[in-house]
């Protein structure tokens, strides 16, 4: 006897949400059907990989990047390259230098700096803060202020800066917001609650589930990525039907499977390698579990899991 | 349909005899329902009431048992579609290729690969747990790596849908229960009388969902129910497709034929490119792959995949804990300082490691943190200073150790005055944030 096929498509489909302007903008968003099934019904968009790049340049590069980015002596020059790495949909440029704890560049400092990338790419920009949230709102603030019309999203507003990030960013300068939560599915729901009652319309928003790396707590990760699109498209929860951008190079690329040296662990082998591989496998695993973007850092791992992405659509 | 207690509890003899070693035939329909025991610890059951109950109350897929000794895994048995539902309950095995069609030197790599990849995480070994062995015109060299796979001691995969060269195959490694692999719509009866001869697990292929359905029906009708579905297909998005219909329609829309667990050639999906084997790996580990193959397993990809694998199948109403105490590390006594953390396992394994890789002896110090990390902890109020005092003084730290430096977490390094407030005496030092730079951080500390 035949299978019978029993399709699994929902009435109600995950917002859609488009970064940047002109040709190369991207849309985020809008399936009726589970994490990439689209053998149930045709994705609208599929999963997109961005490229992260940061205000600290090539500082830490590993050879493959030094090598991928060889010649570039500006920021400039780094998005431009990013940008044109096989497989990448976006730019994030990330403000490490920014941390208080860290270099504490000033909000100028890293308005020139946003303002530098964006020059240089068609690409759509997205700017990721450096974790300090009263210092990211100012960033975010001036950033967008400066990037007004472009289309930019920002990452994230948190529980401690929402009221700043949503009423500037969202809400004067009409840019994109992403709401960040730590791995749990009414946390995430709350603080989309507010931000929509902050007046930022839910079509402008995304959110970060929170992520780790594979291995390092990854199951908190998946399973809440699982509840919020079962509650999205199951239950059509429209507080959980933003699209779930999930940034992966941070946590892949510090854990210590990426960072011990081939000299400290001769047995483990080549420690790029090692990185490239946790990198794609988390980025993956985020893909199969929800994630509408990731974020990743090796051009070797945007190309792959872009690939991936395609070959699954 | 799943029955309920009381369907069950109504064909009971309801005598109450309690042989079936419950107080009455409700508790014992109870726990039938549950999935907690099988019909066939009552006795007075007629076999032809059996036979309808089994039928109904059968798990959606089956469990199915392959290899032998060290190398036996149980598969399939899931019952879930998301973890969090339940619990995922067999953890999907990496397997390893080597075919007649590769060149010595890839079969040589991929055997090595066996050898290299094995250590500890969590307290789970971590090695290749199959070698696939895949059949495709060379029958003499075939056989010589079926020779060499089994050497290894590992659980085989015998990929072979000649019946004559598979017969061989299962003459060198039939004894150890391997699978026996490539069974299709043309030669599924050959392989089926080699697969019952040798009492081995059958695995079934075919070119979409539909042949496969309509093969596995045809082998159920031959009496054979041990079998494992090779959902990989012939591109990577119908592998996809398959892994999930076939998971989807065994638990949740309740199509027996399909309750079986699934074997995913990622070998063959990605010929040569082992990044996207790496990434169809982790696609298929959250995605219902329960034997997942490569052609290459180098630490690269353990160390992620294994990782991601230990993450998924661990039961979620369980967090993972170690015990709150003190733990001696490189031969430390009352001498040796402290370092602090919390009882979330994962942490504690990630710690320890480095603990022992610096050389130093270190009184490890786990605190009672409900299971968390160190920062969900801290978030969580479960990893203060008051925590900290307290956990001294239950374990009696100041009477068993008379060191007074203690290391805490570099994560929770804003801790560091409350501290010492709390525990006159003691020298606080926060660590580095990350585990991986305590060796360099301990070397100095104690030069
Ligand atoms: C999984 C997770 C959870 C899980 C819990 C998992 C668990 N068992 O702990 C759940 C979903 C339950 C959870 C809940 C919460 N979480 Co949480 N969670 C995470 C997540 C994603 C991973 C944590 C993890 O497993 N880390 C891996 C372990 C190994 O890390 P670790 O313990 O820190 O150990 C490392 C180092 O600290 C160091 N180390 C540890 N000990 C020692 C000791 C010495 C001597 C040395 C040298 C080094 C060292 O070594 C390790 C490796 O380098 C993180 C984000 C992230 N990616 O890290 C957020 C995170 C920790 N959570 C966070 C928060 C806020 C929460 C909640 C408070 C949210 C809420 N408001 O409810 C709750 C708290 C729980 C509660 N309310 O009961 C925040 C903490 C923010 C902050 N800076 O304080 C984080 C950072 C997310 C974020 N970016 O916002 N969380
Ligand atoms: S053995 Fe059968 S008849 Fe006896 S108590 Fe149990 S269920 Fe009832």
């Amino acid at each position: 006897m035949a299978f019978v096929q029993k399709p699994q498509v929902y009435k109600t489909a995950i917002n859609t949400v488009e970064l940047g302007v002109g040709e190369k903008k991207v849309a985020l968003g809008g399936a009726t059907v589970s994490p990439l099934y689209s053998f149930d019904a045709p994705i609208a968009n599929p999963p997109r990989v961005g490229i992260e790049i940061t205000d600290l340049g090539l500082e830490g590069a590993t050879k493959g990047m030094a090598e991928f980015y060889s010649g570039c002596k500006t920021l400039a020059d780094i998005a431009k390259r990013a940008s044109e790495a096989p497989g990448a949909d976006f730019v994030c440029l990330k403000l490490e230098g920014a941390d208080p704890g860290e270099e504490n560049k000033s909000v100028e400092d890293c308005v020139a700096a946003a303002k530098e990338v964006c020059g240089a790419i068609d690409k759509p920009l997205v700017i990721e803060g450096c974790k300090n949230a009263q210092k990211d709102a100012q960033l975010f603030e001036k950033i967008a202020e400066a990037l007004q019309g472009k289309n930019v999203l920002f990452l994230s507003a948190k529980e401690e800066n929402y009221k700043t990030v949503g009423a500037s960013v969202g809400l004067a300068y009409s840019q994109k917001v992403g709401a960040e939560s730590a791995c749990d599915i009414n946390l995430a729901k709350q603080l989309n609650v507010l931000m929509t009652q902050l007046g930022v319309s839910p079509g402008s928003m995304v959110m970060n589930l929170g992520s780790a790396a594979a291995g390092y707590g990854f199951e908190y990760v998946a399973s809440t990525m699982d509840r919020v699109k079962q509650a999205a498209l199951g239950q059509s929860d429209a507080m959980l039907q933003m699209p779930v951008v999930t940034p992966v190079a941070s946590e892949a690329w510090s854990v210590k499977e990426a960072i011990i040296s081939e000299e400290d662990m001769p047995e483990w082998g080549d420690q790029e390698q090692r990185g490239i591989k946790m990198e794609i496998v988390t980025a993956a695993a985020c893909l199969a579990s929800g994630s509408d973007a990731v974020i990743l850092k090796h051009p070797a791992s945007v190309a792959t899991v872009s690939a991936l992405v395609a070959a699954l659509m | 349909m799943a029955l309920t207690g009381l369907d069950i509890f109504k064909i009971t003899p309801k005598t109450n005899c309690k042989d079936c070693g419950s107080p009455t035939c409700m508790a014992f329909a109870m726990k039938v329902a549950q999935g907690a025991i099988t019909l066939d610890k009552c006795p007075h059951l007629s076999a032809e009431v059996r036979a309808k109950l089994d039928e109904a109350t059968a798990p959606p897929m089956k469990t199915i048992k392959i290899g032998t000794g060290e190398g036996e895994f149980t598969l399939g048995g899931e019952t879930v579609l998301y973890r969090h539902e339940k619990t995922f309950v067999s953890k999907n095995l990496f397997a390893v290729a080597l075919s007649d069609a590769y060149s010595d030197a890839q079969n040589d790599a991929a055997l090595a690969d066996v050898k290299n990849v094995d250590y500890e995480r969590i307290g789970e070994r971590m090695c290749v747990d199959a070698i696939f062995v895949d059949y495709v015109s060379d029958g003499a060299r075939f056989l010589e790596l079926v020779k060499k796979a089994k050497e290894t001691g590992k659980t085989l995969i015998i990929n072979c849908g000649d019946a004559a060269v598979a017969s061989g195959a299962l003459e060198i490694a039939g004894a150890s229960k391997p699978v026996l692999g490539g069974a299709d719509a043309s030669n599924f009866a050959a392989l089926n009388e080699l697969a019952k001869k040798y009492g081995v697990v059958l695995g079934v292929k075919g070119k979409d969902l539909n042949e496969l359905h309509d093969t596995v029906e045809k082998l159920e009708a031959l009496g054979n129910k041990e079998l494992i579905l090779d959902v990989t297909m012939a591109s990577i998005k119908d592998a996809f497709s398959a892994a999930v219909q076939v998971r989807r329609a065994s638990v949740k829309d309740g199509d027996r034929v399909f309750g079986y667990p699934s074997i995913v050639n990622a070998a063959k999906l990605a010929a040569g490119d082992m990044n996207m084997q790496a990434a169809l790996a982790s696609l298929f580990t959250l995605k219902y792959g329960s034997v997942i193959v490569m052609e290459r397993m180098t630490y690269s990809d353990a160390l992620p995949l294994y990782g991601l694998r230990q993450n998924i199948f661990t039961n979620p109403q369980k967090p993972m804990k170690v015990e709150p105490g003190i733990y001696p590390i490189n031969g430390a006594n009352e001498n040796s300082v402290c370092a602090l953390t919390v009882d979330f396992a994962l942490t504690y394994f990630v710690v320890s490691g480095e603990l022992e890789r610096s050389g130093v002896p270190v009184n490890f110090l786990i605190t009672d943190a409900g299971g968390y990390s160190v920062l969900t902890a801290w978030a969580a109020g479960k990893l203060s200073a008051s925590s900290i005092a307290k956990f001294f003084q239950e374990a009696e730290i100041e009477g068993k150790i008379k060191n007074r430096t203690l290391i805490i977490p570099g994560k929770v390094a804003v801790l560091k005055g409350e501290i010492e407030d709390k525990l006159p005496g003691w020298k606080i030092i926060p660590s580095p944030p990350e585990a991986i730079h305590l060796v360099k951080f301990l070397r100095e500390l104690n030069a």
